[in-house]
């Protein structure tokens, strides 16, 4: 009998390496990405007023960081994703488990949920405003709109596809109905959920991106609009460059988190 | 001596996608006595598992009735443990969670049910990996897991759906031997008043089922499967496995026996093809 670990470290080590030679490479695309716009520009070849360029996107965050006005709209626009992946995640994970254990229901309200799924966020965003006003939960609301309808799908398909002889095999252990949904359902879907965290936090930040974008008076979607109001190309490319960064941030931290709650799963 | 177990003309059929009815026993009628090891042993399809699931309570009879200790089952057999053929462990719970769980949703206090687990997974040979997770266990370490699962609760029938038939032949043996050990362990408990356990062993192998069993129970090929015979095993216990498969006394009762359940093989290989 060979317990895992030992095995695990012989794996481990190519893939140490190969990691390093992706992160070389992943540098190397984004300089190579960057060096061609900005040779492009300077030649001419490129208009800068239509594309701007990469040094002075860069200037005009470090100018946002130095000054300090990025961090109050970055934050107004976290909170919104934050709020929105909580909401649309607890309505979701609800609606899921109910369904999820009522063929009948699920059966009546499918189409319904099919049709509330295919409208596009964009057309409710005014809606939203009017309802919820110009401030944060307007956007909250479009972004629960969108991670509402991943978490509801993970949830509802998690607790479908809990194992029947996981079920069978804890009822003969003796557990209620109660017991069968905390040590098996749940887990079960948590499994569903957890992977589709990265989704559904990708959607709440593009949730509070464009409701900021279409009417309100703080947060990077705001920064971006009011940039390309005055044909400020530099200043959309800096918004849009500062929200990339931070999903590679969050991002990051999500994959750590899942890895962490899954752990019990084998890679 | 009482009767543990007892399934009366009991029947069941099912439903076949195309509106027809399909009957997978027929009227099976077996008495265990308290303390016994019984196999079931039949061809593959011939409705083992689902004779397993009635006795369990998992699944109704269509018509005929199961008494457990006398009494009339009704809802899930809860003098039973049922060890399954695929693995049924939490994949989310350590060994040591799973061990416990049926304690746990008994109402057991938390640190006195992970003692006992504790005290059950030295007992089946894997102290050192109470914090392991099943996926990170080999497949004989899984079922012995599932054997602590199961035996650590304190009830008198243990049913076995071929629990070790995913195994290697030497694991499969070893763990057959682990499991006789268990069972025959209640035994020398009876000075202290603790029954041994009633066992229903449902497999397809023959060899296993003399091999561990009292009594062996032939069912015919499916469908609308019956019990065509019943052998008993005067073997004499404890049995020393690696040693029992070449006695002359194993060998007949292997030979006799076969003689029966090789016409119901045949039978469901021409049912087959």
């Amino acid at each position: 009998m060979t317990s895992r670990p030992s095995d695990d470290r012989a794996v481990a080590a190519p893939a140490a390496a190969g990691r390093g030679a992706v992160l070389a490479w992943q540098i190397a695309v984004g300089v190579v990405v960057l060096a061609a716009w900005q040779t492009l520009v300077s030649l001419k070849i490129l208009d800068a007023f239509f594309v701007s360029r990469p040094s002075d996107i860069l200037q005009r965050v470090a100018r946002w960081v130095v000054s300090g006005t990025l961090w109050g709209h970055l934050a107004v626009t976290l909170e919104e994703s934050l709020l929105g992946l909580l909401v649309g995640a607890a309505l979701g994970i609800s609606l899921g488990f109910v369904l999820g254990r009522s063929a009948f229901l699920a059966q009546v309200l499918d189409p319904y949920i099919k049709m509330l799924n295919a409208v596009p966020r964009v057309v409710l965003a005014p809606l939203f405003l009017l309802w919820f006003g110009l401030g944060i939960w307007s956007k909250v609301a479009l972004a629960v709109t969108l991670v509402f309808f991943v978490m509801f799908f993970n949830t509802f398909q998690g607790v479908r596809d809990a194992d029947r002889v996981l079920i069978d095999n804890v009822r003969m252990l003796g557990a209620t109905e109660r017991q069968l949904v905390r040590h098996v359902l749940v887990p079960s879907a948590l499994t569903w959920i957890f992977s589709s965290l990265q989704t559904s936090l990708g959607f709440a930040m593009v949730g509070a991106v464009v409701g900021e974008y279409l009417g309100a008076t703080r947060g990077l979607g705001y920064v971006i609009s009011q940039a390309e109001g005055t044909f400020d190309t530099t200043g959309v490319f800096a918004g849009m460059t500062v929200l990339g960064i931070v999903v590679v941030i969050v991002s990051a931290a999500v994959t750590r988190l899942e890895r962490w709650l899954l752990r019990w799963k084998p890679e | 001596m009482s009767r543990a177990l007892e399934l009366d003309r009991v029947s069941r059929e099912f439903a076949s996608p195309d509106g027809r009815v399909y009957r997978a026993l027929e009227e099976i009628s077996l008495s265990v006595p308290s303390g016994a090891f019984v196999a079931i042993v039949g061809p593959s399809g011939c409705g083992k598992s689902t004779l397993l699931n009635i006795a369990a309570g998992l699944l109704p009879p269509s018509s005929g009735a199961v008494r457990v200790a006398g009494e009339p089952l009704a809802g899930l057999n809860r003098q039973a443990t049922y060890m399954f053929q695929q693995d049924a462990l939490l994949p989310w719970k350590t060994v040591r969670d799973n061990v416990a769980l049926g304690l746990v949703l008994g109402g057991a206090p938390r640190g006195e049910a992970q003692a006992k687990a504790d005290a059950w997974i030295a007992r089946v040979g894997l102290a050192g990996f109470a914090s392991h997770y099943p996926a990170q266990l080999s497949g004989g370490m899984r079922k012995r897991v599932a054997m602590a699962q199961n035996w650590i609760l304190d009830r008198g029938i243990v049913l076995m759906d071929e629990p070790f038939s995913a195994l290697d032949v030497h694991t499969r043996q070893r763990m057959e031997s682990e499991l006789l050990a268990l069972w025959e362990a209640r035994q020398a408990d009876v000075a202290r008043e603790a029954p041994r356990k009633t066992v229903v062993f449902v497999t397809h192998d023959l060899e296993e089922a003399i091999a561990l069993a009292d009594d062996v129970v032939i069912l015919s090929a499916g469908p609308a499967a019956r019990v065509v015979a019943q052998h008993h095993v005067a073997l004499e216990r404890p049995r020393d496995l690696l040693e029992l498969r070449t006695q002359p006394a194993f060998v007949d009762l292997y030979r006799g026996v076969w003689a029966v359940l090789r016409e119901e093989v045949i039978k469901s290989q021409r049912g087959a093809a």
